[in-house]
């Protein structure tokens, strides 16, 4: 893991990117266990289908899990202090998600010092589907 | 459109015990490799008093006890039109294994956009231990796409 501190770190600096596989139905039937997301639309093609979805597609809960490797691959967990994500749209069977992230902002929260990053997770095609941002204390 | 009578609603607690083989089993699902989030040894290494809950885990609260799917109905969703939105997640102390969370969420507001079109439904969370400390607070932005 990277040591990173707060003066080592630069605003403009990149986390280690974390590229996934691309997204199977094993991954899904998985997560909806694992997560508790037992909503059939993740993993029964006839219930997609009666949706109107032209087949299962990643819960968002998964891409976000996915982001929080990302970050706790950079920096202990117990550094992280806030993370947010907005869902812009759906992760698709077959998409293999790049998380990427970006120090942004050097900031004193509540007495620590700390760096602000803007994460993404786009696939292959360069479509983003998810942007977030953490913060995170460092030493 | 949802009823806005439902500003202020408190969902029922939720009670999730942080269980080892859950947590194994939520790492594998996420394909996380690092051994803090698997092995109590690592984790107790890391400073944690064993595997650490991943961020996003206390998710799982309001899904495994019922209360979210509950809410949808309750809310008269059709699961069909059902997005989630933006989740946010505000830290202050690790849930580890042998740790019990409760989550109690409250719907914060309901409001719409392009005259009804897509409607937003805020929920914020508290979760806390057993000990009633602070754990996490939660916001989830639900939307329902007409």
């Amino acid at each position: 893991m990277t040591a990173s501190t707060y003066d080592t770190v630069a605003v403009g600096d990149t986390l280690p990117p974390l590229q996934l596989p691309p997204v199977d139905r094993t991954t899904l039937a998985l997560f909806a266990g694992a997560s508790g997301d037992h909503n059939a639309i993740h993993v029964d093609l006839d219930v997609a289908r009666r949706a109107g979805m032209p087949d299962v597609f990643a819960q968002g809960m998964l891409g976000m899990a996915w982001l929080g490797r990302l970050i706790t691959g950079w920096a202990p967990q117990s550094r992280l202090r806030q993370f947010d994500a907005r869902f812009q749209g759906i992760t698709h069977l077959g998409n293999a998600m790049r998380c990427s992230g970006r120090v942004v902002e050097k900031l004193e929260h509540h007495g620590e010092r700390c760096v602000r990053i803007e994460l993404q997770s786009a696939n292959q095609f360069g479509q983003t589907k998810i942007v977030g941002e953490a913060l995170v204390a460092l030493p | 459109m949802i009823d806005k009578k439902w500003i202020g609603h408190e969902l029922p607690a939720s009670v999730l015990p942080i269980e080892r083989s859950r947590l194994q089993f939520f790492a594998k699902a996420i394909g996380e490799t690092d051994p803090v989030y698997t092995d109590a040894a690592a984790a107790r290494d890391a400073g944690y008093r064993d595997l650490p809950a991943p961020p996003t885990f206390l998710f799982a609260a309001e899904l495994d006890s019922g209360a979210a799917f509950r809410l949808i109905e309750d809310l008269q969703i059709p699961i069909a039109k059902l997005l989630h939105g933006e989740q946010s997640f505000s830290y202050h102390r690790p849930a580890c294994v042998g740790d019990t969370v409760t989550v109690r969420s409250k719907i914060s507001d309901i409001y719409d956009k392009k005259n009804g079109a897509l409607e937003f439904v805020v929920k914020t969370s508290r979760a806390t231990n057993q000990r009633e400390e602070l754990v996490a607070e939660m916001r989830s932005v639900l939307v329902c796409r007409h």
